[in-house]
């Protein structure tokens, strides 16, 4: 199912005194099965962006096209409900969704609400606790006891138990250890890889970026800057520490080796890339 | 839905009526709703709405902010405007059928109490419209301080109000961020039967209150680590000042209230 946004504009409380435009003219395409990635600064409309994605929020001009349905500023709030089944968002600290009893009954919430039958809506929830990192014990524990990345974790199960097409994620391992930082992105990158999720990121960490996605948009103040590869978004390093958003680790300190008098065809993205670099370049030296 | 809601909010700015002490102007604002009262023909009416006019064109805040602040109460009013036209007796009689009638007098105080909601509501929404809400808080503060005496706990009751006023944006952002959540798991707010819309507010509810819980824990202890132990023995940061102007408001709602006296049949 691929997401195309035609001129999107996006105004809160529009024709009122606190009137803001916060989307100007975005025109972006996802396609399905790709891995895109959203950066920008807090504030540049990321967040407004993704409401988009599953008519959360409808735009004030333009059009937005999600799969066959295309959402209009006259759209109507009407028959939404399949839309939101295809497109999951796991929002910005998802644990505070969280409301049911046990963590069984609120993995199964999301499901049920889209019509799936209470014994197939327990299996879902048996099956995506274990995706997600838990074993089938907490199931029957209240959310309400389980630590902060626990929690994070069965919100996350939640969403992902709807079963979407595509899966957005706002900031999903923010506030977690680096550990359950990389369980978390390298599960949603599995995700992409054998089940084809298409995967929308939005995030401040340029390694993650650099790591999983596949194509990457920039916003600034509501517009889309730039757009392209990671590879080629990243090259420009001089542009993006210009607009402080950061370019990721191995780039920086190739960078830095590159001021020093190596010289790089092109800059690596990743810890990997760079090593391969490193590796290739003392064999020819070694050679002469 | 939130969003529309003027009335109750604050717009910075700096005019007279911006700078004016709180104390004043809330004091101002209760003395107003309480004497526009004693107004009870045209004349009064028309003062009391110059009289408002008059303090609105101070703030230098678009009017149509005042329109706007009404709006969500229009209703109220015109449902309250057409009891007083329908059922009130005395003067001539223009209509009448069943127990509805139409009359001189009621037709007079349909329009009275229209000038005296609406007058009401923009003096009120000139309050909130120039007033913090902390400003407002020490105010209350302030005034209620006389109640010391029969052991009221004023240091608490403001201290809350305070707290209450701070977290009122935060938790209209939280409400929408986990309605938007639940939503996009498949929950429709606001559609099917009564039953149904209830049950959809739980998924809403739970978290709000949990979340409150978690918010005032991390509070209090945030608040005890910087030294909070009470009333006893503060002081202020934010002190209140009483003006030239403010002496100022305070002549010209005295001479307010003598015309208004004076004007009334």
């Amino acid at each position: 199912m691929d997401i195309r946004f035609e001129q999107v504009g996006f105004t809160y409380q529009p024709h009122s005194p606190f009137e803001q435009r916060v989307l100007f003219d975005i025109d972006l395409e996802i396609k399905e099965g790709s891995y895109t990635a959203l950066v920008g600064h807090t504030g540049s409309g990321k967040s407004t962006l993704l409401q988009h994605l599953n008519a959360l929020l409808k735009p004030t001009t333009g059009t937005v096209t999600i799969g066959e349905r295309v959402i209009k500023p006259e759209t109507d709030n009407k028959n939404l409900k399949p839309l939101r089944k295809k497109v999951g968002i796991v929002f910005q600290f998802p644990e505070s969704q969280l409301f049911e009893e046990t963590v069984a009954r609120d993995i199964a919430f999301g499901p049920k609400n889209f019509g799936v039958s209470e014994e197939a809506a327990k299996g879902l929830a048996q099956e995506y606790i274990q995706l997600v990192g838990l074993d089938e014990s907490f199931l029957e524990r209240s959310p309400f006891d389980l630590s902060g990345g626990q929690m994070r974790r069965v919100a996350i199960a939640g969403v992902l138990a709807m079963e979407p097409e595509v899966l957005v994620l706002d900031e999903p391992t923010a506030g977690l250890d680096p550990q359950g930082r990389k369980e978390m992105m390298e599960m949603f990158d599995r995700l992409h890889r054998e089940k084809n999720m298409t995967i929308i990121l939005v995030t401040h960490l340029m390694d993650d970026v650099a790591n999983y996605a596949d194509y990457v948009y920039v916003l600034e103040k509501g517009r889309l800057v730039k757009a392209g590869t990671p590879s080629v978004v990243f090259q420009d390093t001089a542009w993006l520490q210009e607009k402080q958003l950061g370019v990721p680790t191995a780039t920086a300190f190739a960078e830095q080796l590159q001021a020093r008098g190596l010289a790089f065809e092109q800059l690596p993205l990743t810890a990997a890339e760079l090593a391969d670099v490193l590796v290739a370049k003392g064999a020819t030296a070694h050679d002469e | 839905m939130m969003n529309k809601l003027i009335f109750g909010r604050f717009i910075p700015g700096d005019s007279l009526i911006h700078r004016l002490d709180p104390r004043v102007k809330l004091i101002a604002s209760f003395y107003f709703i309480a004497i526009i009262f004693l107004a009870n023909n045209w004349q009064s009416y028309l003062l009391a709405g110059a009289f408002t006019l008059f303090c609105i064109s101070f703030s230098k805040i678009d009017f149509s902010f005042f329109i706007r602040g009404v709006r969500p109460l229009i209703w109220l009013i015109l449902f309250t405007v057409a009891l007083q036209i329908l059922f009130t007796t005395g003067g001539d009689v223009y209509w009448s059928w069943w127990i509805f009638n139409i009359t001189e007098f009621g037709v007079q105080n349909g329009i009275f109490i229209f000038c005296r909601f609406v007058l009401i509501i923009f003096m009120s929404t000139l309050l909130t419209l120039t007033t913090p809400p902390l400003e407002l808080s020490d105010a209350i503060e302030y005034i209620l301080r006389p109640l010391k005496a029969i052991r009221f706990p004023v240091h608490e009751i403001s201290l809350m109000l305070s707290i209450a006023l701070r977290f009122v944006p935060t938790l209209m952002d939280e409400t929408e961020k986990i309605m938007n959540a639940q939503r996009a798991r498949g929950v429709d707010f606001g559609e099917g039967g009564l039953l149904q819309k209830m049950k959809a507010i739980v998924p809403l509810l739970i978290p709000l209150f949990v979340s409150s819980f978690n918010r005032a824990e991390d509070l209090a202890t945030a608040m005890e680590a910087r030294g909070y132990q009470g009333g006893e023995g503060r002081t202020k940061y934010r002190i209140l000042h009483w003006h030239q102007r403010d002496t100022l408001v305070v002549i010209v709602f005295a001479l307010f209230t003598v015309a208004l006296v004076f004007l009334r049949g």
